[in-house]
């Protein structure tokens, strides 16, 4: 009931409440992958780049953020089809990435990670004993 | 006679649950919250000299947008552009849209075409359209008999 879906921006379900009375969205993204990285772009719009908390778990990686409208002085709202509120989404990797070479900019409300693949293990050859 | 109903404590605030579906009401009908059927999601703010006008345009550069003003309509066209990739990529998700867009609204009093400002900051457009004015409303003073 309070959730409120804007173009495109989705609402996340979520089962326990967060303790502030704002929808929390989930940005658009687009992921894809060459042969030495994973690129991710999420649509934030409104977000603040310094308040962007982007983690990586074991394979999880999670993206917090939340946009904040400035309220203009002498003004009042006379329609709104978009307000504050969190983003939050999370994906699980499939490779495992290297954590170290993560680079990630916002620009025009626009989080774009870069996530280098984690270079594999030589392979290594193992010799069978005959018995 | 009382049915026991679980989940509704009778005895320690008998109004609680009313209260709670109260506060959610209000919180429904209190926040002014029309679904964008259009894109870009429009915020309009109104003051007494001037109508301000916020779009969430993420991705989008400015000079791929295009403002156009009109006695009170204001049109706010552009173009979003595909994420540029390599051409060895393959795709997991395409959620994003891209294409041109085209949106028309109405404002509450008419503007002046020469004084509208236009900014974006982290993907939001704010568009500042200031009365003419002639148009302003003015307080009259009464003089006395």
């Amino acid at each position: 009931m309070t959730d409120v879906s804007g173009t495109g921006k989705g609402t996340a379900e979520r089962t326990a409440e967060s303790t502030r009375a704002q929808p929390v969205y989930i940005p658009q993204a687009d992921i894809y992958e060459t042969k030495d990285a994973l690129f991710v772009s999420l649509e934030m719009p409104g977000a603040n780049p310094d308040a962007i908390s982007i983690t990586l778990d074991k394979r999880v990686l999670a993206v917090r953020g939340r946009s904040v409208q400035k309220r203009p002085a002498g003004f009042s709202p006379v329609h709104a089809e978009y307000r504050e509120g969190d983003y939050e989404r999370s994906f699980t990797l499939s490779e495992a990435i290297d954590g170290d070479r993560i680079e990630a900019s916002f620009k025009d409300g626009i989080l774009d990670l870069k996530l280098p693949k984690a270079q594999p293990a030589p392979a290594k050859k193992i010799g069978v004993k005959h018995g | 006679m009382i049915r026991y109903t679980p989940g509704v404590d009778l005895w320690g605030e008998p109004l609680a649950t009313l209260r709670r579906i109260q506060d959610e009401i209000n919180r429904t009908f209190n926040e002014p919250q029309a679904p964008a059927a259009e894109y870009p999601a429009l915020n309009i703010w109104r003051g007494e000299d001037a109508v301000l006008v916020t779009a969430e345009v993420p991705g989008v550069r400015m000079e791929d947008m295009e403002l156009t003003v009109h006695q009170n309509t204001l049109t706010i066209k552009g173009k979003r552009a595909p994420v540029a990739t390599e051409p060895d990529v393959s795709f997991h998700r395409r959620e994003r849209t891209f294409g041109s867009f085209a949106r028309t609204i109405a404002l509450p009093f008419n503007v002046d075409p020469d004084r509208v400002q236009a900014c974006a900051e982290n993907g939001v457009l704010t568009i500042t359209l200031p009365r003419p004015e002639a148009e302003r409303p003015r307080k009259i003073q009464i003089s006395k008999a």
